[in-house]
Order: structure tokens, then C-alpha cells, then sequence
């Protein structure tokens, strides 16, 4: 039987990006610097791998002001959602292939 | 892929989702260390309440029996009499265990989350503590409203009860053994409700006792 590798999104290759998905899913909104503490990595790193899951159209961005600090916010869209649910069927059809190999 | 590489991802695709939605930073140790100070301030409660003074001066021998302790003499008597000074005492007492408790809990969650290598302050745990201090800040005002009307014989179902809400109302961010803590709270303090005259003893099982039995499991599942 073919391993249906192609299943798996480009998208989520990246593990951050695939770990940015998995915390808007579980949280309807998140804002960068919990983002950035939760995943313990930096600025610049976290915010390209945001632009590229945005350019896909899985996550939308919220920009607000707290007082004077900028507050950006994450929103994983349905799209994201169905990717990402697609994503993880993927994951484990390739795991039942290999435990039955 | 090999398989242990999809293992992974999938291992940090939950983990991801449990540490960004739960406060997963509650150490067993302190709930168990909760129910030995709750069972120690209720031990001094019981020897004050019971031992210091002779039966006929004593208006709170009248709580294990009847609803006495709500009667307009007893008020009088608190406010002007001897016995504020017990009230005060007992309140003290009450206070010194929320403060213990909470004390510990702030500390041993503090190393829990350094050791895990998760920040203690995060937009996870302000979720959790919000979501709890609701019922609990309300149920804390009401019961010091009850105390200074004089409902002496209603504070401890009402204490287990608003604390049982509490915990069911910030189970869904954290371990979901928290919400069977609460609901046993909320159902001891119920039936505490129908049963005026065994309030300490209602508190020292629902604060002492199950705390501890709560902080046993969660210590056996969780920290081990």
C-alpha cells in the first residue's frame, strides 16, 4: 500500500508551525508574546513562520493597542482548522501503515 | 517519515495544546499540605470553641444541636460581649490557613513551572486564576456578611460550597481531577447545609481531608 505522503501539508513541515496550529486550536485567540514564551523561541523566527501560515489563509491577525503597547493577536481560520485536522488524520493513517507493515 | 519522527510530532502537537490551553503547574505536594494546615486550624478551632470556656457562658455549644447560634442574643453577644474575641480568633485562624495554603501553592507551582521550563505568569494561568476567583472572591464577601449578621451555623456549607464552585468553574484550565474536587466540595457542603451543628467537622473533611486524598492522586499521576 502507497504511503500517502502527499496528504500531509506543506505547510505544517515546519514543526513550530505545525506547534503554532496545534495552541489556536485548543485557544480561540493568542497573542505573540504568550506565542513567543510558549514555544520558546525568537522574535524574528516566530514572526515568519506567522506570515507564512497567514499567507496561506490558516490564521488571521488581530492588531490592537493595550494602552500605548502594541497587542497582536492570532485566530486560526476555519481553512487552518480543516488543514490541520487533514494534517493529523495524515499523521496517523501513516502510523496504522507502518504498525501493520 | 519514520515513525518515531511522527511519534514526535505528534507528542508536541499535544503537548502544545495542553500547556497553550491548561495550567498545568498545580503540584499535588500543596494540596496536600492545604488539607494538613485546614485540619490543624480546625483542630485549634474545635479546642477553642469546645474547651476554653464553661458550657453555660459558651454560645457556640449551642452549634452542635440547633441553629441557636442565629438568634438576636448571640448577635448582641458577639459584637458586645466576650466573644467577639473568639470570632476574631477564629477568623484569624481561618485567615492564617488561606494564607499557609495559598503560600504554599504560589511556591510549589512556582518550582513545578521552573522545572518545566514554563513561565508561571502566562496568559494560561491569568485564564485559570480568573475563572476561579469569581465564585470564590463572591463566596468569600458572602460569607463575611454572613459571619457579621451572625449566621454563625451557615458559614461552613457555605464556605465548601462557593469553594466546590470555584474549582468546577476553573477545572476546564487545568487537570480535570480539580473538577471532582469540586463537585465533592460542592455536594459536602450541601449536605453540611441539612446537617446545622457539624460545620467544623464538615470543614475539616472538605478542606482537610479531601485536599489531602486530592493532593495524594494528583501527586501519584502527575508528579511522580
Amino acid at each position: 500500500m502507497k504511503v500517502p505522503f502527499e496528504k500531509l501539508d506543506k505547510a505544517f513541515e515546519n514543526r513550530l508551525r505545525l506547534q503554532i496550529m496545534s495552541v489556536l486550536m485548543v485557544n480561540d485567540r493568542y497573542d505573540f508574546n504568550s506565542l513567543k514564551e510558549l514555544l520558546d523561541t525568537t522574535d524574528g523566527n516566530l514572526a515568519s513562520h506567522l506570515k507564512a501560515l497567514e499567507k496561506e489563509e490558516y490564521i488571521v491577525v488581530h492588531k490592537a493597542f493595550l494602552g500605548r503597547k502594541p497587542n497582536t493577536n492570532y485566530e486560526a481560520t476555519a481553512k487552518g482548522k480543516n488543514a490541520f485536522k487533514q494534517h493529523l488524520d495524515a499523521l496517523e493513517q501513516l502510523i496504522k501503515q507502518q504498525k501493520t507493515k | 517519515m519514520k515513525e518515531k519522527e511522527i511519534e514526535d510530532e505528534l507528542v508536541s502537537i499535544r503537548s502544545m495544546m495542553e500547556r497553550s490551553s491548561k495550567f498545568i503547574s498545580l503540584s499535588g505536594l500543596s494540596g496536600i499540605l492545604a488539607g494538613i494546615y485546614a485540619l490543624i486550624g480546625a483542630g485549634l478551632a474545635y479546642y477553642i470553641l469546645y474547651n476554653d470556656l464553661p458550657d453555660e457562658l459558651n454560645p457556640y455549644k449551642n452549634m452542635s444541636g440547633e441553629f441557636k447560634s442565629d438568634s438576636p442574643g448571640i448577635v448582641r453577644g458577639l459584637f458586645f460581649g466576650y466573644d467577639s474575641s473568639i470570632t476574631v480568633i477564629l477568623l484569624i485562624i481561618a485567615l492564617l490557613v488561606l494564607i499557609a495554603s495559598i503560600g504554599t501553592g504560589i511556591f510549589l507551582s512556582f518550582r513545578k513551572a521552573k522545572s518545566n521550563g514554563q513561565p508561571l505568569w502566562s496568559s494560561t494561568s491569568r485564564t485559570f486564576l480568573f475563572h476561579m476567583a469569581i465564585p470564590l472572591i463572591t463566596g468569600g464577601i458572602f460569607l463575611l456578611i454572613l459571619i457579621f449578621r451572625g449566621h454563625y451555623g451557615i458559614a461552613a456549607p457555605v464556605s465548601l460550597i462557593f469553594y466546590g464552585l470555584s474549582l468546577i468553574s476553573a477545572s476546564s484550565y487545568t487537570f480535570s481531577t480539580v473538577k471532582y474536587l469540586g463537585l465533592c466540595e460542592t455536594i459536602l457542603g450541601l449536605i453540611a447545609a441539612c446537617l446545622p451543628g457539624f460545620g467544623l467537622l464538615f470543614w475539616a473533611i472538605g478542606f482537610g481531608v479531601l485536599h489531602i486524598v486530592y493532593g495524594s492522586v494528583m501527586y501519584f499521576k502527575y508528579d511522580k
